[in-house]
């Protein structure tokens, strides 16, 4: 039985972890199925971390910190954008410059701003964090293990992003598979210079993919700090951009695979948490940082080929030139 | 493509790092000026704090020394074609290496033995560390860019692991390893320099700085004054140029990785046997993203590398002086001015290239031939 309820609780903890991966790995397959490297996933969500939690100590609005947590990622997906797409510039040097330097930024602003050691402050009163919506009937239901404890913990009990994110694996497959500009999308990444005889502009799309990037960013960004914390802290993304582009290529840039690995990244860290220092039958105590390396040892297998393929699409990381 | 016009030499090396670096400041003042500080008073204060005093210049040569190792790790793989992001997670593990090396050696050989032993450890680490990525992606094809990031955090999770299990000192709760023995420590510029009878005010500034530049000789000749030098530009540059030159691309990026690897590899020379005497959490401390910023900076050439090193040693010194007087900066403002610095001189570097090319060859066309300005094709 308690078995049981540990088991539901490690997966909640799951689903709450993969939200952001989630929201992120979406963001990062909009621009790299536009042909653009999106290693600024990161930085992006960082950024829209801090934001969100600024705007939100200081208006004491969660809505007013989700609009500023996007205005910032979407920011910074322009500077992304102009450097990558109208400059032509190296894209991995563009996204680790915005990585590095939103890393200084939020605590340089925070300091500034809020005196709190780099730090924003505690968001505490009514309304400054998305907080969790409880069910009809949870409380009663959470009593019965079987199924009530399931819908309470797993289906119950998350706040309005966990939501939307999961709304967000259909509808991004719908429109990358389903609608005129998905395949337009998709061609850009994979053959810019057909998409450019055709009529259409290389750079609008790309422009569009990286925007869609930087609202998604914006979203996962203040779930971090508005949701799943109450504030921002110093690089309190610690790598979860990182993360969430391994998700995507362990996901092969597909909506639902995508899904599936930011389940099983996040499943790995919610685990990790649990196992520490348990002794399991056979195989003794498992150090908890092989279980948080898993992660990045799957991707490089994947990556390797060794556990089926990992196809880019085909354009990825090279700057468009209609004279190439 | 229209080939973008060419500048001369000393404009591409000298003026056009100098004007992007500029921007980078600017902006960086801009922030300053938002976070309610005078920006030209930050400025004067950074040089000071870097330049000013014997111990300023002494921890900005030993910051320095890191960014050398670092940079001129990424650069050997940027002109191999790979950009290799993995010089933090290589540093931290070469620093085992020789971190393992002092713990070993540290009480029972002679400086003059574990020095060598503990270089070789370090390159070796890092050299291996780069190997399973580099074999990646000549074998199979799997990006660097992503399998090197993969490849930071294990590195990280790895040492974790051995700092809280394994190197721990016993009876301790930090993640710290045992100091070294007293023959593992690098000395320091101020005790040589006390020997001789010259007084220079402690700091740790030490050998592994010589190393350094030792490290960025041997770059130059290997890069620039060998057959495999060549072959690793000419990959660099064009792979099937390479291929029909009887290059094997592979090869070659298997070579210049390790060769990264092991130069990133060193930074635990300076940063554990010069400094802090024991192996600790995370002691790269962002070192290997710098070098990112230094290699670009540095246009990938061991001489503008030590220029840039030396920048970037004086921006975490001076960085560390302004968060002490100016009490609405801290260090992260350092690593905003990186990031700037990074963007202006990588991804950004058309924006002022173009026009500074078109004024130049405006002014060729206006004016007589200069007699030395011919461009020079790189």
């Amino acid at each position: 039985m308690e078995t049981y309820t540990l088991i539901v609780l490690t997966l909640a903890a799951m689903i709450r972890g993969a939200t952001p991966l989630l929201l992120a790995a979406i963001a990062g397959m909009f621009s790299e199925r536009s042909g653009v490297v999106d290693l600024g996933l990161e930085g992006k969500m960082l950024g829209a971390a801090f934001a969100a939690a600024a705007v939100s100590a200081a208006t004491g609005s969660a809505w007013a910190g989700l609009g500023a947590g996007i205005a910032a990622a979407v920011l910074l997906a322009l500077l992304l954008a102009f450097a990558t797409v109208s400059q032509r510039g190296n894209q991995v040097v563009a996204a680790m410059s915005i990585n590095i330097m939103v890393a200084g930024l939020g605590p340089t602003l925070a300091l500034a701003w809020f005196n709190l050691g780099g730090q924003t402050p505690q968001l505490d009163g009514p309304g400054q964090r998305f907080t969790s919506l409880v069910w009809p009937w949870a409380s009663t239901a959470a009593e019965h293990p079987f199924p009530g404890l399931l819908y309470a913990e797993l289906l119950s009990g998350h706040n309005l992003i966990v939501y939307a994110a999961a709304a967000l694996v259909p509808v991004s497959a719908w429109v990358l598979f389903r609608t005129r500009f998905g395949l337009r999308l998709r061609a850009v990444g994979e053959n810019p210079h057909a998409v450019d005889t055709a009529g259409i502009s290389v750079t609008g799309l790309r422009y569009q993919a990286i925007l869609i990037s930087g609202v998604l960013c914006g979203v996962a960004g203040t779930y971090l700090s508005t949701a799943a914390s109450a504030g921002f802290t110093r690089d309190m993304t610690a790598g979860k951009g990182y993360l969430a582009l391994a998700a995507l290529i362990f996901g092969k840039w597909k909506p639902y695979p995508t899904l599936f690995a930011c389940l099983l990244f996040a499943f790995t860290d919610a685990l990790a948490s649990r196992l520490q220092g348990v002794a399991l039958p056979l195989v003794g105590v498992i150090p908890v940082q092989a279980i948080l390396a898993l992660p990045y040892v799957l991707t490089v297998l994947l990556l390797a080929g060794f556990v089926g393929k990992a196809t880019a699409p085909a354009a990825i990381g090279v700057p468009f030139s209609k004279e190439q | 493509m229209s080939a973008p016009a060419k500048l001369p030499r000393w404009a591409e090396l000298g003026l056009l790092p100098l004007i992007n670096l500029a921007a980078a400041l600017i902006l960086s003042g801009a922030v300053v000026k938002i976070l309610g500080e005078n920006p030209w008073a930050a400025l004067k204060l950074l040089a000071s704090g870097a330049l000013g005093t014997q111990e300023g210049i002494g921890y900005t040569l030993y910051y320095a020394t890191n960014f050398i190792f670092t940079g001129l790790g990424v650069a050997v793989a940027y002109r191999a074609g790979l950009f290799n992001i993995g010089c933090e997670g290589q540093a931290y593990i070469g620093g085992l290496g020789s971190g393992l090396v002092a713990l070993w050696l540290g009480d029972r050989a002679p400086l003059l033995v574990v020095l060598p032993v503990a270089i070789m450890a370090g390159a070796a680490f890092g050299a291996a560390w780069a190997l399973i990525p580099a074999w990646l992606q000549a074998r199979r094809g799997s990006h660097i860019v992503i399998t090197t990031i993969m490849f930071n955090f294990i590195a990280a999770s790895l040492m974790t692991y051995l700092l809280v299990n394994v190197l721990i000192k016993l009876g301790q709760q930090s993640p710290e390893s045992r100091e070294f023995g007293a023959n593992a420590v690098l000395p320091a510029v101020h005790e040589v320099c006390a020997q001789v009878g010259i007084r220079f005010s402690p700091s740790p500034w030490n050998l592994a700085f010589a190393i350094a530049l030792l490290a960025a000789a041997l770059v130059w000749v290997l890069v620039w004054r060998t057959r495999w030098g060549y072959a690793l530009r000419v990959a660099g540059q064009n792979h099937s140029a390479a291929v029909y030159a009887g290059i094997s691309p592979s090869r070659i990026i298997i070579q210049a990785m390790l060769l990264s690897g092991a130069l990133a590899g060193c930074l635990g020379l300076n940063e554990l046997l010069g400094s802090q005497h024991r192996i600790l959490i995370d002691f790269p401390g962002g070192a290997g993203f710098v070098g990112i910023a230094v290699a670009l900076m540095g246009r990938n050439h061991p001489v503008g590398i030590l220029v840039a090193a030396l920048l970037f040693g004086a921006l975490a010194q001076g960085g560390s002086q302004l968060a002490f007087d100016l009490p609405k900066i801290n260090r992260d403002m350092v690593v905003v001015i990186q990031g700037l610095v990074i963007l202006f001189c990588g991804a950004l570097e058309n924006v002022f290239h173009a026009p500074l090319a078109a004024w130049w060859h405006a002014c060729l066309a206006r004016g007589p031939q200069p007699t030395g300005g011919t461009p020079v094709p790189r």
